[in-house]
């Protein structure tokens, strides 16, 4: 569990991408990523709507298919580490009216480790306890998920992929729409976990709190702008680089290239 | 606002969970393996006499009482229907939460050429063998999943929407379906054959093996639910997750059509396939508004669906001539109206009572408010016991608020009952309970408009109003927040506004 940049058994990277080029339906396009994640540290991805950060987390996750490129977890393919990487995705991707309740969702994180057609007992259901504790909801454990408020949901997805213990934490915008009590939740747990050595890497959008929060930043527009330690690359200049307008040619013929690959396919 | 979940441990709703799935395998089980006991008892019914779509007209009661006939047909359709049900029921709720709800549709009409191909195919290998119901079934089985596959490559390949997706493969299927039983009615033996059943139905005259294979379908259909419950459920609620973590979505995905696909079939020959699709979500629908949680909606689905069946059954057996399947899905209908109306998680007669309570509350807030700014005006920090030995009076509540006399007078009897005021001789007095309470509920108020007044720019005189609708709906943890938020201690402020006070409230 100890990830310490270089030493011990671990000195693999927990995220490498190599040339990841990824154009996939009508999923924003992204070209070329070259990137290695540090160990240990918390990780924003910046950048404007449409510059493909969720696709980057996607394509990290195996969830589209990539062009071409390599990514390596702690020096594996995805499919071999899938227990090390949480995934925190974003709160309007499902339908909170589901019949389950915050505890049901939590226990999900679980699925894996209970393995097929096992029921989830009395033990996975503690783990589960605890993960929502850790995020100050374990009052709330039985609420059926939608009489949460918006925050609240957040945290019971912070929660299930923390259930799962996992060293790598993928979260696609943890911040977006919660309360600034969840929002402090949020960054307190963050830095638990950084101090735990995990590494996170989370989508952000608000540029004004990725010094105050974050450690890293990888400033992203179609294409990698700048990676590193935020008081080196976020800065003015990188940023107008980022946010200068959309590239118009990238997106018409990675467009015009997801076409082709749909038919191949 | 704050109904915390059921106090159920885990373990309990552990066992529960079991207890319904032990419950729907034996139940299905003890259906199909019952019957064969009966079948010495009751005469076989002749194939022949299937054109009256009710059941009835036997004349060997097996059962008899009430005035129905219980004979022994009855309990063969009887038990097909209610596993139908059951399995539909059960089926149906992972379809409606994966919000797929017209696939079954789609699968039973696309089946309907598969029975006509089927039966040609038969009788080309040999003549006279077209009514052999298995292999009608399995060509209804493969034309469905051919249906699904023609769905989904028709999302994919073109960008046609879902619903006009479906609306084309359903027409589709069936008018190719109808030529073909047109056909097939020409044909030598073809008339006999029933495949017009196959559109409507023939709960009526289900025979012993039809329902052996409806309950060997439905229990391991059943079965295959509840073994990967938690894997459908997680399918069903964020597929992308599931992905993510290496579940394998695509199969997953498969088995449940295939379990859609399992059911509109043996349905086909139930209620029909105009009609599969009301097995299949209807009773799920109507369960879905008694409970919050998948394991009893799974279970209560079951129980709606087996209960349809049982019901329908029993009024197309005591109407003789009434179709068994068109009266199965009215049933669905009836209990999906009566669930609509009185579930206790999400039914209308819930939220209009929930409504109707927090109007209630409001106005007794008001009325405590009323009777802390009759008697304190604007005034922050008021002891209790200060309130409670002014006396309001209720010219001054009239004013404050412009309440009827009526409406003002149930009000007062209500805050009696409640213990928060009690008569005087000059109006009505605050009892400490209801002075603390009126504490508590002009805090709040005044809380919200301060913060409207120094977050939200709101201009004082619209903040109270605005304030008005607000203050109910302030829980603690809010409460909370709004204390850190504008600093003040647990203390009561003085309003930010004027507070017209009553002159001739005495006081002292």
């Amino acid at each position: 569990m100890n990830a310490e940049n270089g030493s011990g058994k671990e000195s693999a990277s927990p995220l490498v991408i190599r040339d990841l080029t990824v154009a996939y339906h009508r999923k924003p396009v992204i070209w070329d990523i070259d990137y290695e994640a540090p160990a240990g540290r918390l990780i924003a991805i910046v950048g404007p709507n449409g510059a493909g950060k969720s696709t980057l987390l996607a394509a990290c996750l195996d969830l589209v298919p990539r062009v071409s490129g390599e990514i390596l977890v702690f020096g594996q393919p995805f499919r071999r580490q899938r227990g090390r990487v949480g995934y925190v995705p974003q709160r309007e991707s499902v339908d909170w009216d589901f019949p389950v309740s915050a505890l049901d969702v939590v226990a999900m994180g679980l699925y894996r480790r209970i393995g097929w057609c096992r029921p989830v007992t009395a033990r996975y259901r503690k783990l589960a306890l605890e993960a929502l504790d850790r995020v100050g909801m374990a009052h709330l454990a039985h609420r059926q998920i939608r009489q949460l408020s918006g925050g609240q949901q957040q945290r019971v997805f912070l929660a299930r992929a923390l259930v799962q213990e996992a060293d790598l934490y993928l979260m696609d915008e943890p911040f977006a729409g919660v309360d600034a009590a969840t929002e402090r939740a949020i960054v307190e747990l963050l830095r638990n976990m950084r101090a735990a050595g995990k590494t996170v890497l989370a989508v952000h959008h608000d540029l004004q709190t990725v010094a105050e929060y974050f450690d890293d930043v990888v400033l992203l527009n179609m294409r990698l702008i700048a990676a590193g330690p935020v008081e080196q690359v976020f800065t003015i200049d990188n940023l107008r680089r980022t946010y200068g307008g959309k590239l118009a040619l990238l997106d018409r013929v990675g467009h015009r290239m997801s076409m082709d690959v749909q038919l191949e396919r | 606002m704050s109904r915390s979940g059921s106090p159920a441990t885990g373990f309990e709703r552990n066992r529960l969970l079991g207890s319904a799935a032990i419950c729907a395998v034996v139940g299905v089980l003890s259906w199909a393996a019952w019957i064969p006991l009966a079948e010495g008892a009751g005469p076989l019914q002749e194939t022949g006499n299937s054109q009256s779509s009710g059941v009835g007209g036997s004349t060997s009661p097996f059962w008899g009482s009430h005035g129905l006939a219980f004979d022994y047909n009855t309990l063969v359709v009887w038990s097909g229907a209610v596993a139908l049900g059951a399995g539909g029921g059960v089926v149906g709720v992972f379809l409606l939460l994966r919000k797929q709800a017209l696939l079954g549709d789609v699968v039973s009409h696309a089946a309907l050429p598969g029975v006509g191909l089927a039966f040609l195919v038969l009788e080309l290998v040999r003549a006279g063998s077209g009514k052999w119901v298995p292999g009608l079934l399995l060509g209804a089985a493969l034309a469905g999943f051919t249906g699904i596959a023609a769905s989904t490559l028709l999302r994919r390949g073109t960008r046609l929407k879902d619903d006009a997706v479906l609306a084309v493969v359903l027409s589709v299927y069936f008018g190719l379906g109808i030529v073909l039983l047109t056909i097939v009615q020409r044909l030598p033996g073809g008339n006999q054959a029933g495949l017009p059943h196959f559109i409507y139905g023939k709960a009526a005259a289900l025979r012993m093996s039809d329902v052996q294979v409806i309950s060997a379908v439905v229990t391991l259909a059943v079965l295959v639910c509840l073994l990967l419950f938690k894997e459908l459920r997680l399918l069903a609620f964020d597929e992308r997750f599931a992905a993510a973590q290496g579940w394998p979505v695509v199969a997953l995905d498969l088995v449940l059509k295939v379990l859609v696909v399992a059911i509109a079939v043996v349905g086909l020959q139930g209620v029909g396939l105009l009609l599969v699709v009301a097995v299949l979500i209807v009773p799920p629908a109507a369960a879905r508004f008694w409970t919050e949680r998948l394991d009893r909606m799974v279970a209560i689905s079951a129980a709606f669906g087996a209960l349809a069946g049982l019901a329908g059954v029993a009024i197309s057996a005591s109407w003789p001539r009434v179709a068994t399947g068109a009266t199965i899905a009215l049933c669905d209908s009836v209990l999906f109206a009566l669930s609509m109306a009185l579930g206790v998680e999400r039914g209308l007669l819930r939220r209009w009572w929930h409504l109707y309570a927090a109007r209630r509350r409001q106005d007794e807030h008001h009325l405590l408010r009323a009777c802390y700014e009759l008697l304190a005006g604007e005034r922050g920090g008021v002891a209790p016991q200060e309130l409670c030995d002014g006396v309001v009076r209720v010219d001054g509540l009239v004013r404050w608020r412009g309440w009827s006399p009526q409406k003002l007078r149930r009000l007062l009897e209500r805050g009696q009952r409640r213990g928060w005021i009690r008569p005087d001789p000059q109006g009505w007095r605050l009892t400490p309970a209801g002075a603390a309470e009126a504490c508590r509920h002009v805090r709040n108020h005044r809380l919200w408009e301060l913060y409207l007044v120094k977050h939200a720019d709101v201009a004082i005189d619209l903040a109270d109003r605005r304030a008005d609708d607000i203050e109910h709906v302030l829980d603690p943890e809010l409460v909370a927040m709004l204390e850190e938020e504008l600093e003040t201690g647990g203390g009561l402020p003085s309003s930010p506004h004027r507070v017209a006070t009553e002159p001739t409230s005495a006081t002292g």
